[in-house]
């Protein structure tokens, strides 16, 4: 099986894992699904990190090095105002 | 164990503390705990990652992640919740790019990646993966970019249309799919950079032309796109944590944009290419009609005699009362009928607002607890019993003309507040909604019209029931 194939497997798989879990979010809190996916799609600091990764100076070490700083920006912009929307969802007291 | 056997197992741990972290979302109760469980996640993946041996440059990553981290907490503790969904738009843009940049860094360092082949040459496989990932993060990041500044005010929310739009966005789509084709088969820079170049152009010319009211599909949208941009650029690093969020977040868009849709009675392509309003004869000839009749014109002291004598009330928010920013004022009057021992619940239509779910945080944030805010569908059998429906800044999803064929609202799922027995509407002016369609409600005898603006009007309510003059 090549590289591809598995990569492929497992999309699809994930689709279907999304769909079912997404479904199954109450609408109220749709808005905090968006942020947190906002901040969870800062994953792309993952590859980012390698590409930043080897002490050199290099196009690819620029571009690596800039896309963490923005991958950053979501991940801690994302976590943070979903934290604080969740805070705020209260029962009747 | 070999550190990427242990990397791939703290990806798996990572993948499954992201799943378990929006399947959290399914209730107000656990949801806190899922957003840690993604954090732990997220800490779990990046430690993995700076534990690989060929990542040296730790003093500039962690400078990076530094500035970046600064700049998303500050804006994050800051923003005002009537502003998340720029907030939300602008953080779709910068995955957009940073998937960019990703992708023209395996271009430029495919060795890094481990794609580079015995001959010095990237394989045509990764080449059109690279493409994938490029293309759509360029789209999603220009795209949001425009969304963010109608959201924000920086660029009207009127639709921009001109002549031959359709075609330009074809040409460019066109453009993009050539010399992608080309860039796969020559592995060609300059094409690559052209490439994004025009993801970057029709970006712009496919969101500009949307206006404000159809947002919540495409902001919705626009998180779908930044799933796929890095799905593929998980498929170009063979990464599996990319691929399966990036899945996930794209489902998740896409299933947002399809409630959206449904919401409206429009399907997707409709949103994106079509648009209320254009040339249409038969609303403004029903409008005149309308204006003829009489409109039933209230004042505060109306309203209040009106929710005093009730029993139950239904408030029905809309964007006017974010913008108005009168969700703190209508929690006050809520209070208050409540210690009157009248019944007050929120009706929250699915596309109230600019984004999925507005209105419920910004009552949340006005100190509204979730047990007294109901979806449309758990809430539109109780209008006939209901003494008093409190329309807030909603205009078009309470607009009953939605069950009329004439109308080009018709099909679009309506709060039925006109059956309640009387109808309190807070509106500025007279003028239609977002649809430029007159609504019929005005002029039934069980509406009264309360005109000004959305919070003035519910402070002069809150001090009137206050002051307990009737």
């Amino acid at each position: 099986m090549s590289g591809f194939i598995i990569a492929l497997t497992v999309f699809v798989l994930a689709v279907f894992v999304g769909y079912h879990v997404v479904w199954k979010v109450t609408p109220a809190l749709h808005t905090p699904l968006m942020s947190v996916t906002n901040a969870i799609s800062g994953v792309v600091v993952v590859g980012a990190i390698i590409a930043a990764g080897p002490a050199e100076t290099s196009t690819a070490n620029f571009l690596g090095l800039a896309a963490v700083a923005l991958a950053s920006v979501n991940v801690f912009g994302g976590f943070i105002v979903t934290q604080r929307m969740l805070g705020k969802f209260r029962k009747r007291s | 164990m070999h550190y990427p056997d242990i990397a791939a197992l703290a990806y798996l741990i990572a993948s499954v503390l992201f799943i378990l972290g929006l399947k959290a979302l399914s209730s107000p109760e656990t949801a806190r705990r899922g957003n840690l469980s993604a954090i732990l996640g997220m800490l779990i993946a990046v430690g993995a990652t700076l534990a690989n041996p060929a990542v040296e440059n730790y003093a500039f990553i962690l400078g990076a992640v530094a500035v970046g981290g600064t700049v998303g907490a500050s804006i994050a503790l800051k923003i005002q919740m009537t502003a998340l969904p720029q907030l939300v738009a602008l953080l779709h843009s910068l995955v957009g790019l940073a998937a960019v940049f990703v992708a023209k860094a395996a271009f430029y360092a495919p060795g890094n990646y481990g794609i580079l082949q015995p001959g010095g040459e990237i394989a045509t496989g990764s080449l059109v993966e690279m493409f994938l990932g490029d293309a759509i993060g360029a789209l999603t990041f220009s795209g949001s970019l425009v969304a963010f500044a109608k959201l924000q005010g920086i660029l009207g929310s009127a639709p921009v249309r001109f002549k031959g739009q359709h075609a330009l966005n074809a040409l460019l789509a066109l453009l993009i799919l050539a010399s992608g084709v080309y860039f796969a088969g020559s592995e060609h820079a300059g094409v690559f950079w052209a490439m994004t170049v025009f993801a970057l152009i029709l970006g712009v010319t496919l969101i500009i032309p949307i206006g404000g009211a159809d947002m919540p599909v495409i902001v919705s949208m626009l998180n779908s796109y930044s799933g796929w941009a890095a799905a593929g650029i998980g498929f170009t690093l063979q990464n599996n944590l990319l691929i399966i969020t990036g899945a996930i977040i794209g489902a998740s868009g896409a299933i947002l944009s399809y409630i959206m849709c449904k919401a409206m009675n429009r399907s997707f392509l409709s949103v994106l290419f079509g648009g209320f309003g254009s040339g249409d004869s038969a609303a403004p000839s029903a409008a005149s009609v309308a204006a003829q009749r009489g409109v039933n014109l209230g004042s505060v002291e109306d309203a209040v005699f009106l929710m005093k004598q009730a029993r139950s009330v239904i408030i029905v928010p809309g964007y006017g009362m974010a913008v108005a920013q009168a969700q703190h004022a209508v929690r006050e009057m809520a209070e208050i009928l409540q210690k009157m021992d009248i019944r007050v619940r929120y009706a929250i239509h699915p596309v109230a607002g600019r984004m999925p779910g507005h209105m419920n945080v910004l009552l949340a944030d006005a100190n509204v607890s979730y047990d007294d805010v109901f979806e449309m569908d758990d809430i539109n059998n109780d209008f006939p019993n209901t003494d008093v429906a409190f329309v807030i800044g909603a205009n078009d999803v309470t607009n009953p003309g939605a069950k009329d064929p004439a109308s080009p609202l018709y099909g679009m799922p309506i709060l039925e507040v006109e059956r309640a027995h009387t109808v309190l509407f807070l509106k500025r002016s007279l003028g239609s909604g977002y649809a430029g369609v007159d609504n019929e409600l005005f002029y039934r005898s069980n509406t009264m019209m309360l005109l000004g603006d959305a919070r003035e009007v519910t402070d002069n309510v809150v001090r009137t029931l206050k002051g307990g003059g009737h």
